[in-house]
C-alpha cells in the first residue's frame, strides 16, 4: 500500500520534469525555425525578384545605364581575383603564425598576450581594417586602390581567422604522435612538416575557406580604400602572347566586387536595377554556400583518413 | 643498498664492458618538483631489463631520460649521467643533441601511436628522417623491420594500407617494427602491452624475448608477472628512488629489501 503511493507520487514528479523536457524542446524548434525562416522567406524573395534576370548575358555583360543590359562581368571578375589574392597571401602567413605560436613560441606573457590579441583581432569590425588599408596599403605603399590592396586588406581581416583555425586543427593532434615523431629522431620542422600539417590539413581548410567566405561578401572595407562602383571594363588578362607570357599588371587594376556592384543597384531609383541587385545577390549568396559545401566535402574527405 | 646489488652482480662474474650504459647519480625534476632521486643503475648489453613499482614511483620518468623526451617540455631539468657504451658519452649532456639521443635509442609506448599513413610509411619513416632515399634501401630494411616485429606475414600484401586498419595488437608491434628499422642501440618500452588484450600481449612478450638477442632492451611495466616473464634484470622504484635492482630470479624470489618484497608479494601497491 506504501510502497504503491511512494511510486505514484514519484510518477507525478517524473510527469512535472518530462514537461519542461517539453516546453524546452518546443522553444528550441521556434527558435531554429525563427532562424530558418528568415533565411528562407529573404532567400525567396531574392529569388523571385531575380530569376528573371539570370541569363548568360548576365554575367558577361559590363554594367550600363540601361538595366535590362546591365551585367556582373567586372564584379565576378573582380571578386574572384581578390579572392585570389587574399588565399595566396592570407594561407602562408596565417598557417605559419598558427604553426609559430602552437608549436615554436615559449610560453610566456609575451606570448599569451599575442595570442589574446590574435582572438580578439578576428571581432574587430571590417570597416577597422579598411581604414588601416588605406593608409597603410593605399597610401603609404602606395597600391593605389588597386585589386592588389583590396585582396590585402581582406587578407588581413581574416588573417586571424586562419590562425586561430590551423591552432585548433594541430591542437586536435594526439600528444602521443608528436611524441612518436620526436622519438624517431625528428626535428620540430619535420614534425611540422611530415606531421602535424598534413593531419591538420581538413581543419585548416575548413578555417580557409570560412575565412574565404566572409570575405566574399565584405563591403565595407572595400568601398573604405575606394573601389569603383561603375566599371566597365576588366583588369588586363594575367597571360600574355608573348614573353613572359605571365603578367601581373592586373594586380595594380581598379576593380570592383559583387557585393559593391549590389549596393550600386540597390541604390538606383529605377525598379529593374533592383532586380538586377536580386540576381546579382543571388550568384553571391550561391558562390558562398557553394564554398561552404566544398569545405564540408573536403573535410569529410580528408578526414576519413584519420582516426584518433 | 643499490650500488651493493650492483657490485654483488659484478661479484656474480658480469664484467663491465658487457653494459651497454651506466646510470650514475640521476635526479630529474619538473620543475621543482624531483620525480627522481639519485638512481644508479645500469643495463647489461642485449639483456631485458624490467621497471617495476607502484603509478606515480617515477618509472616512465626514468626511461623517457635515455631519449631525452623531458627536452621537448620547458621546465624540466635532469642532473647526473646516463652513458652509454662503447662510446662512453653522457647523453645527458647539455652537449649531446636529444635528436642524435632518439636516433640512437628508440621508444615503443604505452599506446600504440601509428601515424596515419601507410603501414610502409610508418616503418619508413625513421629512416627518411635519416636521409635514406633510396627505394630498394628503404624496401630492404621495412621488411627486415617487419620481419623483426613478426608482422611481416601479415601485412606483407597490404603494405599501402593505412595503419589505422591494422587490430591494436597488430599496430602495435608496428611501432616496434617502427622503432627496430632504424637499427636502434637500446630499445624503450613504456608499458607496451596495457592498452592491448591478454593474446596480443603475449605476441609481444614473445617478441621481446626474441629481440633480445638483437638490441638492448629497457621495459617499464605495470605488470609483476610480465617483469618476472620477459626480463633479465628487474629495478624496484618507489617515489623516485631506486630500491633495489638485480637479476630479475632475485628480486622475485629473494629480494633483499623488505618494500620490495612487500611490493612483490602484494601487500603493497
Amino acid at each position: 500500500m506504501n510502497e504503491e503511493k511512494k511510486l505514484e507520487e514519484l510518477r507525478v514528479v517524473i510527469a512535472r520534469h518530462r514537461r519542461w523536457d517539453l516546453i524546452f524542446l518546443i522553444a528550441g524548434v521556434l527558435a531554429l525555425m525563427i532562424a530558418l525562416l528568415t533565411f528562407m522567406a529573404l532567400f525567396t524573395q531574392m529569388l523571385i525578384d531575380g530569376m528573371p534576370r539570370l541569363s548568360w548575358d548576365f554575367f558577361t555583360s559590363f554594367p550600363s545605364r540601361r538595366p535590362e543590359s546591365a551585367g556582373i562581368l567586372s564584379a565576378w571578375v573582380g571578386t574572384t581575383l581578390v579572392m585570389l589574392v587574399t588565399a595566396i597571401s592570407a594561407v602562408p602567413l596565417g598557417i605559419a603564425a598558427g604553426v609559430y605560436l602552437e608549436e615554436y613560441a615559449p610560453k610566456n606573457l609575451f606570448t599569451e598576450l599575442i595570442e589574446i590579441n590574435v582572438t580578439n583581432l578576428a571581432g574587430v569590425p571590417s570597416i577597422i581594417y579598411g581604414l588601416l588599408a588605406l593608409g597603410l596599403f593605399v597610401y603609404q605603399l602606395g597600391l593605389g586602390q588597386s585589386i592588389l590592396a583590396a585582396g590585402l586588406t581582406l587578407a588581413l581581416l581574416i588573417l586571424p581567422i586562419v590562425i586561430v583555425a590551423t591552432r585548433e586543427a594541430i591542437r586536435t593532434i594526439p600528444i602521443v604522435i608528436r611524441e612518436g615523431s620526436y622519438a624517431l629522431g625528428a626535428t620540430k620542422w619535420e614534425t611540422v612538416a611530415d606531421h602535424l600539417l598534413p593531419y591538420s590539413a581538413p581543419g585548416i581548410l575548413t578555417g580557409v575557406i570560412i575565412g574565404l567566405a566572409r570575405a566574399i561578401g565584405e563591403t565595407a572595407p572595400i568601398i573604405t580604400i575606394g573601389a569603383l562602383t561603375f566599371i566597365a571594363f576588366l583588369p588586363p588578362s594575367p597571360i600574355k602572347n608573348e614573353f613572359p607570357f605571365i603578367s601581373f599588371e592586373w594586380l595594380a587594376a581598379p576593380f570592383t566586387v559583387m557585393p559593391i556592384q549590389m549596393f550600386n543597384w540597390v541604390s538606383r531609383p529605377e525598379e529593374e536595377f533592383q532586380s538586377n541587385a536580386a540576381a546579382a545577390g543571388l550568384i553571391l549568396v550561391v558562390m558562398t554556400l557553394a564554398m561552404n559545401a566544398l569545405a564540408i566535402y573536403l573535410r569529410y574527405r580528408m578526414r576519413k583518413k584519420i582516426k584518433w | 643498498m643499490v650500488k651493493n646489488s650492483l657490485v654483488e652482480s659484478e661479484a656474480s662474474g658480469i664484467s663491465l664492458d658487457q653494459y651497454k650504459s651506466i646510470v650514475k647519480n640521476l635526479s630529474f625534476y619538473y620543475g621543482n618538483f624531483n620525480a627522481l632521486k639519485n638512481i644508479d643503475m645500469v643495463l647489461h648489453e642485449k639483456q631485458v631489463t624490467a621497471l617495476i613499482g607502484p603509478s606515480g614511483c617515477g618509472k616512465s620518468t626514468f626511461l623517457r631520460c635515455f631519449n631525452r623526451m623531458h627536452d621537448l617540455y620547458p621546465g624540466n631539468r635532469y642532473e647526473g649521467d646516463i652513458v652509454l657504451y662503447p662510446d662512453n658519452e653522457n647523453i645527458l649532456s647539455p652537449y649531446v643533441d636529444p635528436i642524435e639521443v632518439r636516433m640512437r635509442i628508440s621508444m615503443v609506448f604505452q599506446k600504440p601511436n601509428p601515424f596515419p599513413k601507410s603501414i610502409y610509411e610508418n616503418v619508413a619513416y625513421g629512416l627518411r628522417v635519416r636521409g635514406i632515399k633510396k627505394r630498394a634501401m628503404l624496401d630492404e630494411k621495412v621488411e627486415d623491420a617487419l620481419r623483426n616485429a613478426a608482422l611481416w606475414g601479415e601485412v606483407k600484401d597490404r603494405l599501402n594500407d593505412l595503419a589505422f586498419n591494422l587490430s591494436g595488437g597488430q599496430q602495435q608491434r608496428l611501432c616496434i617494427a617502427r622503432a627496430l628499422a632504424t637499427d636502434p642501440e637500446i630499445l624503450l618500452f613504456d608499458e607496451p602491452t596495457s592498452a592491448l588484450d591478454p593474446i596480443a600481449t603475449a605476441s609481444i612478450e614473445e617478441l621481446i624475448a626474441d629481440l633480445k638477442n638483437k638490441v638492448t632492451i629497457l621495459i617499464v611495466t605495470h605488470n609483476m608477472q610480465q617483469a618476472a616473464r620477459v626480463s633479465d634484470y628487474t629495478a624496484y622504484m618507489y617515489l623516485g628512488r631506486l630500491i633495489e635492482f638485480d637479476i630479475t630470479d632475485t628480486i622475485f624470489i629473494k629480494p633483499k629489501n623488505k618494500e620490495t618484497e612487500d611490493y612483490i608479494t602484494g601487500r603493497f601497491g
